[in-house]
């Protein structure tokens, strides 16, 4: 008598290699969930994931209705992405010195190629400068800063002072004319500082006698421009302030910022 | 197109409310658009109730996935590549690997150390060459055998001395203590049409390789 036989079907070589692959303890060390084919594995790929995690699980509708938000802080958030992204490619290029400042700005275009790396920083720049103001348009046109948001609102004041300071900054780097007398001009507002400016209100009272506490020499501009005038000390303070310093604070902000959207409530919706 | 129901389209015949449904949902029996929606189709199934997937016309939702995916990598790897050549530029500020030095009677015999900072060479009158058994100059690189290191030239002891670590070398460039494993290498040396010495690094002329016999690595005087 023959016995019947059943012959379970071979599964593909392709198959056969998923499956071993998502076997090993490489894989296994990497993904701690399956895939995301149900609302609960969902979750848990999105909340055990670093990138994942900084996008919400669930987003209301009206989130994406480009409408309403016109999706201008997260453009400004790409603009940023990607301000730091050429910024760090011109870092290998641009030497903050008096004396390789401006040829290095023309070698970036004449001796590098892709001569329009630099360019597409500063079309960037200026591009981060209106959506930001765009998206400060829309929150309050939206009376999106209304409680609960309205700490929120005022973290992004003071990311718009950050980007107009990042632009300022950036302003100077190219060391010519226009980039010396402007930030001559800009940082001249500086000694109208109240008392910590030597033109400044208030800055006479602060004496000893005949002797001024605040002058030309130790008063805010000159904590600006790391000298009287711009020169070889306001280049690099401002090169520092621009790649360094401004960058790490806004960051900061920005993470508090998306943060804060969350807990209140997810992307402000019409009520 | 969410809003079509609050905007009656213009000059549109509304007060016969029933007469004006049959001619709209005929696109959606169109088999071409059969489960595909256009404007016109959404808005018609929409009116007669129907549910919708929204696919488009043109393509499947999958294949309008697989393109923009396909094109999202292609972006991403054409601005990888163009950062990775970004990071070659094609005009390098150093100094050149030709050059002239002056006329033959502006040296006198021994080590001229002249050249060194900015070239990166010493040039050695000699009023006997063993290898050429002639009077003249060669080259010598100012480049450590050892591990690239810049050795001094010691006047009083005749020698190159490295500061790393210890090794010396003749006046020829012949290695004799230290750890260099062979002597320093030779540049090529010609006269230019105008009668100059002229130098040239990217030809270099190895003792041990058999090399300093070549004529070019030996300017008879």
């Amino acid at each position: 008598m023959a016995e019947a036989k059943s012959i379970k079907p071979q599964e593909s070589a392709l198959v056969r290699a998923w499956n071993w692959l998502t076997e090993t303890q490489v894989w296994v060390s990497v993904f701690r969930h399956t895939a995301p084919i149900n609302d609960r594995n969902r979750v848990l790929v999105m909340l055990s994931n670093v990138f994942l995690h900084l996008h919400p699980v669930r987003l209301k509708k009206h989130g994406v209705r480009l409408r309403y938000t016109w999706c201008m802080g997260g453009l400004s958030f790409f603009l940023f992405l990607n301000l730091t992204f050429t910024g760090l490619l011109l870092m290998f290029y641009y030497r903050p010195t008096l004396e390789y400042a401006y040829t290095d700005i023309v070698g970036l275009r004449e001796h590098v190629p892709l001569g329009i790396m630099r360019e597409m920083h500063r079309w960037a720049a200026h591009a981060m400068v209106i959506t930001v103001w765009l998206h400060m348009f829309r929150v309050f046109m939206t009376g999106s800063y209304k409680p609960p948001r309205e700490f929120n609102w005022n973290v992004g004041v003071i990311m718009l002072v950050l980007t107009l300071l990042l632009s300022f900054t950036g302003y100077l780097l190219p060391w010519d004319q226009l980039a010396i007398w402007a930030i001559t001009v800009g940082s001249n507002m500086a000694r109208a500082t109240p008392f910590l400016g030597y033109e400044g209100p208030g800055a006479s009272l602060l004496a000893i006698g005949d002797v001024r506490l605040v002058h030309a020499a130790d008063d805010a501009r000159f904590a600006l421009l790391g000298g009287t005038f711009v020169g070889e000390g306001a280049l690099l303070r401002f090169y520092v302030l621009h790649c360094v310093a401004l960058p790490l604070v806004i960051g900061f902000l920005m993470a508090v910022h998306f943060w804060r959207v969350r807990k209140d409530g997810g992307i402000s919706g019409p009520l | 197109m969410a809003d079509d129901s609050l905007t009656p389209p213009a000059g549109a015949a509304k007060p016969a409310a029933p007469k004006p449904k049959p001619p709209t949902p005929a696109p959606v029996q169109n088999p071409a658009l059969a489960g595909k929606t256009t404007s016109r189709a959404a808005s018609a199934a929409k009116k007669a109730g129907k549910v919708i997937d929204d696919t488009s016309p043109l393509m499947g939702r999958r294949g309008w996935m697989s393109l923009a995916w396909a094109s999202f990598t292609a972006a991403t790897g054409g601005c990888l590549a163009a950062t990775g050549r970004f990071m070659f530029p094609n005009v390098l500020n150093e100094p050149p690997q030709q050059f002239t030095i002056g006329f033959p009677d502006e040296y006198a015999v021994g080590v001229d150390e002249r050249w060194k900072d900015r070239f990166g060479v010493w040039i050695v009158r000699t009023p006997f060459d063993a290898v050429h058994e002639a009077a003249g100059f060669y080259v010598l690189f100012s480049v450590c055998t050892h591990l690239g290191c810049t050795p001094n030239w010691l006047p009083a002891e005749v020698k190159f001395k490295c500061p790393c670590h210890g090794s010396g070398f003749r006046d020829t460039g012949q290695n004799f203590e230290g750890p260099a494993p062979r002597p320093l290498e030779r540049a090529r040396v010609v006269l230019a049409e105008d009668g100059q010495i002229l130098v040239d690094k990217a030809q270099k002329y190895q003792f041990e390789l058999g090399q300093w016999s070549d004529p070019e690595a030996f300017l008879a005087v």
